[in-house]
């Protein structure tokens, strides 16, 4: 199993505030790898930084064996990443189809129609309602719809932004099941979660980010029964 | 029947608006700005489609094109040297920006062209003028709504059928989700631009077959009331160009007709000033429905 994405001593800025202070991980392909840590930590800024949204003012990100640092984010998907933003920013006047025609935005147009019967086989739902305005579905299908668009892209590496923020229980478990099945079917997951304990229990290892820093790291079962994760971030 | 001679009048000079608000509220949608320089790019559009059929003797059919290139060129060079650079920067400095390259570009027209008016012939009068019963419609008018109705099913299919188009309508809900999709906003800013400023184009010609007096500051008259209109719609939305300008040129011409010539200005912007207070983002504006 190789390397697809090694971050190196990263360091982001906003303004003056140093928010990334030399954050280092990597995922190896096939491998599910979570990153975990309070609201503020810094994990949404990791992930924008390494899709390319952000600009690291120090540090290094290989992907799949060269730098992208400096590579503008639209040309990410091209490379094979694409990240499922926080917050879903589906495209709310647009159709579920029509989202979906945008994942696919990066590929030629005859390979499209084969990534849209996986889509659909994924999130059924997403089916049923392609014709419906995004912005009229619920809260769980919008979060199926911004999945589903993202992998229209057929990426080497998801990364999955809070996919379970804001999300009943029941659907909860209904993503982090479809996040299994995304890897068992061949897709290496980036994820970054607030919801610790489901994120460590499908992950192959684990990061934990306090202010900026990774500050532990391990298999997804060690850092379950951490004790420090657990008082941390597991509530007890 | 003068009403409906009046309505079809409006109806004539609204369509000329709506397309000119294309090109506002479609700069709006995408780039977030208001471009007021846009009724410039009108003014230079007039100019070049003169000097080539004037000047230069070029059939109609040419010197539309012309007018339609440069325009195009026009919109894209502006957008590229003074807008782009400060993508990011406040609202108000692009704002002022806008304003800056329309005096600007008047400027340039004043250098090149002086001051005198130059008379517009009527580059449509290809098109004989029809008469029902006491009601006649000029060619010109004709003209303008089939071109009016012609660039509105253009444009919508151009943005719901194509894979261009629903770019565009992607980057101007959530730019960065776009770029996270692949498209290079940059470049959809700029076919936004060259759109816009080619209808500009079509505009030009259409307003001064109509009304042909051609100096500088042309195109501010009409760039405003098409902004106006762009607003009064619902600006970003496509179909609210089309309502916004029709309604107006129809207020406009009634106005002057019924109430006062010289106050049918007021008039048209008194009941925008209505309709914002009853609906503050245009008769078609988009509410923004966001679940989190």
């Amino acid at each position: 199993m190789g390397e697809i994405l090694k971050v190196s001593d990263l360091h982001v800025y906003y303004g003056n505030i140093h928010a990334i202070k030399g954050v280092s991980f990597n995922v190896n392909e096939g491998e599910i790898v979570t990153l975990i840590g309070a609201n503020g930590a810094g994990k949404t800024t990791t992930m924008n930084t390494i899709a390319g949204l952000l600009k690291p003012r120090q540090g290094e990100i290989e992907f799949d064996g060269s730098s992208i640092v400096g590579v503008p984010a639209h040309k990410m998907v091209y490379k094979g990443m694409a990240l499922c933003p926080e917050g879903r920013r589906v495209f709310l006047q647009l159709s579920v189809k029509e989202n979906l025609d945008m994942g696919a935005y990066s590929r030629p147009a005859a390979e499209i129609e084969e990534s849209l019967e996986k889509v659909y086989a994924h999130f059924p739902r997403l089916k049923e309602r392609s014709k419906q305005v995004a912005g009229t579905l619920s809260g769980g299908e919008q979060q199926m719809l911004a999945m589903g668009r993202a992998l229209m892209s057929k990426p080497k590496l998801l990364m999955l932004d809070e996919p379970s923020m804001g999300l009943a229980p029941i659907l909860v478990e209904e993503i982090f099941e479809i996040i299994k099945e995304l890897n068992k079917a061949g897709t290496t997951i980036l994820l970054v979660e607030q919801n610790a304990r489901m994120a460590l229990s499908i992950a192959d290892r684990g990061y934990v980010i306090s202010t900026g820093n990774i500050s532990l790291t391990g298999t997804g079962q060690e850092l379950l029964t951490n004790d420090d994760v657990r008082k941390a971030y597991l509530g007890g | 029947m003068a009403f409906i001679q009046n309505l079809i009048n409006g109806i004539g000079l609204g369509s000329v608006y709506a397309i000119i608000a294309l090109g506002y509220t479609m700069v709006y949608g995408i780039a977030k700005m208001l471009n007021f320089a846009h009724g410039d790019i009108i003014m230079i559009g007039g100019y070049v489609a003169f000097c080539t059929y004037t000047y230069l003797g070029w059939p109609v059919v040419a010197a539309i094109v012309a007018s339609i290139i440069i325009c195009t060129l026009l919109g894209i060079t502006v957008e590229f040297l003074a807008y782009k650079p400060l993508r990011g920067a406040t609202s108000l400095a692009v704002l002022i920006t806008a304003i800056g390259v329309s005096y600007f570009l008047q400027n340039i027209a004043l250098i090149i062209w002086t001051s005198n008016t130059k008379s517009f012939p009527n580059m449509v009068s290809f098109m004989p003028s029809v008469s029902i019963g006491d009601i006649t419609i000029s060619g010109t008018t004709i003209i303008t709504i089939f071109a009016c109705i012609l660039i509105m099913v253009g444009l919508t299919t151009f943005t719901s059928k194509t894979k261009l188009g629903k770019a565009m309508r992607a980057v101007s809900e959530d730019r960065g989700a776009a770029e996270l999709m692949g498209i290079n906003v940059n470049v959809t800013i700029s076919l936004t631009f060259a759109i816009g400023s080619g209808l500009a184009a079509i505009a030009a010609i259409l307003f001064l077959s109509a009304y042909p007096t051609l100096i500088p500051t042309t195109g501010s008259m009409p760039g405003i009331k098409a902004f106006t209109a762009a607003v009064f719609g619902g600006i970003g939305s496509i179909p609210g160009a089309l309502i916004g300008g029709i309604l107006l040129g129809v207020i406009e011409i009634l106005a002057k007709a019924y109430i006062s010539t010289q106050l049918s200005d007021a008039i048209v912007f008194a009941v925008l000033i209505i309709v914002l207070i009853f609906k503050p983002t245009g008769l078609l504006g988009k509410k923004i429905r966001e679940k989190v």
